[in-house]
């Protein structure tokens, strides 16, 4: 008996350590959607800039995309706001942005002061949409195929880095020319 | 030439590691003086070298040696010196180079002040210090090279994270890394007590000055972090509950029980098993913390350095390292009986409930660290653990700990009697009542969790001074008499009554923090100004600053109280293009009782900026108090009883000559 209690943190930890093996295989930044080859869910949104009504998921039909869930208060938004902005200007991909849990105005105001790589961009304020994909944090990409299926999601902020050896493969698969 | 010198010391000093990790120990069977011996040459030859290889890799960044993979990726020409200094461990690489130089520094210490040790407890504490730094060099020689050569070398480097860029953060790591790998001198006297099979007074009377040196170092280095995170986060949050700060909190709270129980064992020879428990596991706790912060399991916005191949090297440490000595604690110390009776109401009890508390606390930090990787293990979820849990949870333990650190000082040693400590508590009693109620009286009954903390510290502040005129006998004897028992007094003494004041001193803080600070966020243009607390915050002027490495907006603000300028303030939001990333400095004044904190935020590009305005009453006490315990700490180094002994060291090298 006396010896068990000083057996107990040895087995303790063995089981602490065991616990901490498994969790080494999971990447938290890598979290597989479950939306991934599903269709798109529909939605309508209010477009950021007032002037060119609603955003939709009609907007996203019959070509790849790309869909930017972000945030003015966002750090990794900035991180990635330039390389967003290298793919906007060179035109590769159309970029459509959602403005996620941001005070209304507060988006609009960020995209004004530091140029919009989107090519349109809906307001998600109370984040209902962030909720039909699953988002679980700001910056989030999704790519969107020809047919409206969700063909990939990455969590964080897209640099140079990712976008060379993520994005590129995947949207040279799915046929658009860079 | 300066890099192959640096990687060529490293494999040297891991080599040595290596004869250190078997030679003393062997000595140590054999009884062997001169093989016992080789262990103080091992570590300081280790030193040695390991420093070499530091200076090199120093001398690289200083240089901007672009040609040194770690150096292109973490450094650039036009940054100021001092960042390309603390650049060297601003990265994986640089920092488990700094990790192990740490760990030689100790082990050197050792052979160093170490003479009066028994020696084949010296040898097999070298041996285990061997042990764990021949892990962690081959760790950096076979994962994390910091020489690597690249070829082309780039024209110029990527830059530092700006966020690092701080003179805050550039010294925060080593002292953060002297605190923990400090503790490392716990884990191998501890494993070597357990080899050698004996523990006693002496045995704590030495490991105590290294726990608690490594425990002012690292109550340092959480200050300072928490510090960088108010000052440069920019909104004022001092503490997050992030998993890479819970890394640090975790041996902190382990290694202040620690101290703790060392004190029982080396007064009364008690809790022997529990302190050598202690010991492996506060050491472990800093290795689950660069487990953490290395290995990117969890993910957390200081983790800069994530590769799984990484993450299963430093497990199998842990596994080797605390596993081994756990398994070795299983072993080994059901056959030590130790263990001096006390009554219940004794410095004994109080000691083992302060244990007992800590320990809850620290296991509540480590469930709440841990949990979201459980629950991702079991389901498929994922969470994180925020403040909620920690108030819950972590609060409810800390307080009974407060409310005993002011009374476990008065108590006696053995045996103890309840109506005489009441009596002793009476004043700090009474003062902590009147604070309470005077708080209740000023925010007119309303905040009650407020006056009652506020209460809590003031118990701790008057409680220590009660337990200094106590120990005095002020105004029982003539003034005299207590002057000069009060030079008599070990500073120890003094230490204690420093460091639990401190406490006191953070705990006002964190109270005034939590309850009365007020902010306000506003779209202001120049000329117009805010009105906060009594404060009026006037918008003077923005304008373009060039800085070293960075284009900055800078917003000038003067805080206004009853018409007369209490401070200009100056914020700027910086923009450094060599890392295309925008940071925030913010406008802070103070005067140690309370602080008036300025951000300039986004633009709406019609001419007015985002201003947000705090005020934070009594938050540098938080911070205060934090150093005013590593300076009770440091009082109590220097007493005299700690390095007692040391005459004797003559007389050990006496005996070993002849066996030479």
């Amino acid at each position: 008996m006396q010896r068990l209690v000083f057996l107990a943190p040895v087995l303790l930890f063995a089981a602490v350590s065991t616990g901490l093996g498994l969790s080494l295989r999971n990447d938290p930044r890598k979290m597989p959607s479950t939306l991934i080859d599903k269709a798109m869910p529909a939605f309508v949104l209010a477009s950021l800039d007032d002037d060119s009504g609603a955003f939709s998921s009609e907007d996203l039909k019959g070509k790849v995309a790309l869909l930017n869930v972000f945030a003015s208060w966002c750090g990794g938004c900035r991180v990635e706001h330039p390389t967003l902005m290298g793919l906007a200007n060179a035109a590769i991909v159309p970029i459509y942005g959602v403005n996620w849990k941001d005070k209304p105005g507060d988006g609009a105001r960020w995209l004004r002061a530091s140029k919009s790589p989107y090519v349109r961009v809906g307001g998600d304020h109370n984040g209902r949409l962030g909720i039909d994909l699953g988002v679980t944090g700001v910056p989030e990409t999704f790519v969107i195929d020809q047919t409206g299926r969700i063909r990939y999601r990455h969590a964080g902020p897209i640099t140079g880095e990712v976008w060379r050896d993520t994005f590129a493969p995947l949207l040279a698969e799915l046929g658009v020319k860079r | 030439m300066a890099p192959e010198v640096g990687h060529y010391a490293l494999i040297l000093a891991l080599l040595i590691s290596a004869t250190q990790a078997v030679v003393p120990f062997v000595g140590a069977r054999l009884r062997d003086p001169a093989l016992m011996a080789f262990g103080d040459q091992a570590a300081l030859a280790q030193f040695a070298f390991i420093g070499i290889s530091f200076v090199c890799l120093t001398y690289a960044f200083v240089t901007s040696d672009f040609s040194v993979e770690v150096v292109a990726a973490n450094s650039h020409t036009a940054k100021p010196l001092l960042y390309k200094i603390s650049g060297v461990w601003g990265n994986h690489e640089g920092s488990m180079l700094l990790w192990v130089l740490i760990l030689s520094l100790f082990g050197a210490a050792i052979a160093i002040f170490g003479g009066n040790l028994p020696d084949t407890l010296r040898a097999n504490v070298f041996a285990v210090h061997g042990m764990v730094g021949f892990g962690f060099l081959a760790f950096i020689a076979f994962t994390s090279n910091p020489f690597a050569r690249l070829h082309p070398a780039p024209d110029d480097g990527n830059g530092l994270n700006p966020i690092l860029q701080d003179p805050g953060l550039a010294i925060h790591p080593p002292f953060l890394y002297l605190g923990y790998v400090g503790f490392s001198m716990a884990f191998s006297f501890s494993v070597a007590a357990l080899i050698d099979g004996k523990v006693d007074a002496c045995w704590a009377r030495w490991v105590r000055p290294w726990v608690l040196a490594a425990w002012c170092f690292l109550t340092i280095g959480i200050a300072l972090g928490s510090a960088w995170a108010y000052y440069t986060l920019g909104w004022g949050g001092w503490w997050f509950w992030d998993p890479v700060e819970n890394a640090s909190f975790m041996p902190w709270l382990a290694g202040t029980a620690l101290l703790h129980s060392a004190l029982v064992v080396e007064r009364r020879n008690s809790l022997v098993s529990w302190t050598i428990l202690l010991g492996i596991l506060t050491f472990s706790l800093s290795l689950i913390g660069t487990f953490l912060v290395r290995s990117g399991v969890l993910t957390s916005v200081h983790a800069f350095a994530q590769d799984p191949a990484r993450g299963v090297f430093i497990l199998g440490l842990l596994v080797l390292t605390t596993g081994g000595a756990l398994s070795l604690y299983a072993f080994r110390m059901p056959g030590l009986k130790y263990g001096a009776p006390f009554a219940p109401v004794s410095r004994e009890s109080g000691l083992t409930l302060n244990n007992m508390l800590l320990s809850a606390a620290a296991a509540t930090v480590f469930l709440g660290t841990f949990y979201p990787l459980i629950v991702d293990l079991i389901g498929n979820d994922k969470i994180s653990v925020g403040p909620a849990y920690y108030n819950l949870t972590f609060v409810p333990i800390m307080v009974p700990l407060l409310l005993m650190m002011a009374v476990g000082p008065t108590l006696k040693w053995k045996r103890d009697d309840l109506r005489a400590i009441l009596a002793r508590l009476r004043r700090p009693a009474v003062a902590s009542a009147v604070v309470a109620i005077l708080v209740l009286m000023f925010t007119l009954g309303r905040d009650f969790g407020a006056a009652a903390f506020m209460g809590v510290a003031v118990w701790l502040i008057a409680g220590s001074l009660a337990v200094l005129a106590h120990r005095l006998r002020l105004g029982s004897v003539a003034l005299a008499t207590s002057l000069s028992l009060a030079r008599t007094m070990p500073r120890a003494f003094y230490g204690l009554v420093i460091a639990h004041a401190g406490m006191g001193l953070t705990v006002a803080g964190i109270t005034g923090m939590t309850a009365w600070a007020t902010e306000k966020i506003a779209m202001t243009r120049p000329g117009e100004s805010l009105h906060l607390s009594g404060f009026d915050l006037q918008f003077k002027s923005i304008g373009n600053v060039p800085g070293p490495n960075y284009q900055a907006e800078r917003g000038v603000f003067d805080v206004v109280r009853n018409g007369r300028l209490v401070a200009r303030l100056i914020s700027e939001r910086r923009f450094y293009p060599v890392r295309q990333q925008q940071t925030t400095s913010s406008g802070i004044s103070t005067n140690l009782i309370s602080n008036v904190y300025v951000t300039l935020g986004e633009p709406d590009g019609k001419g007015a900026w985002a201003v947000r305005f705090y005020y934070h009453p009594l938050v540098p006490w938080i911070w205060l108090g934090a150093l005013m315990m590593a300076l009770g700490g440091l009082v109590s180094l220097s007493d005299r009883r700690l390095r007692v002994g040391v005459p004797q060291r003559l007389q050990r090298h006496a005996i070993a000559v002849p066996a030479e």
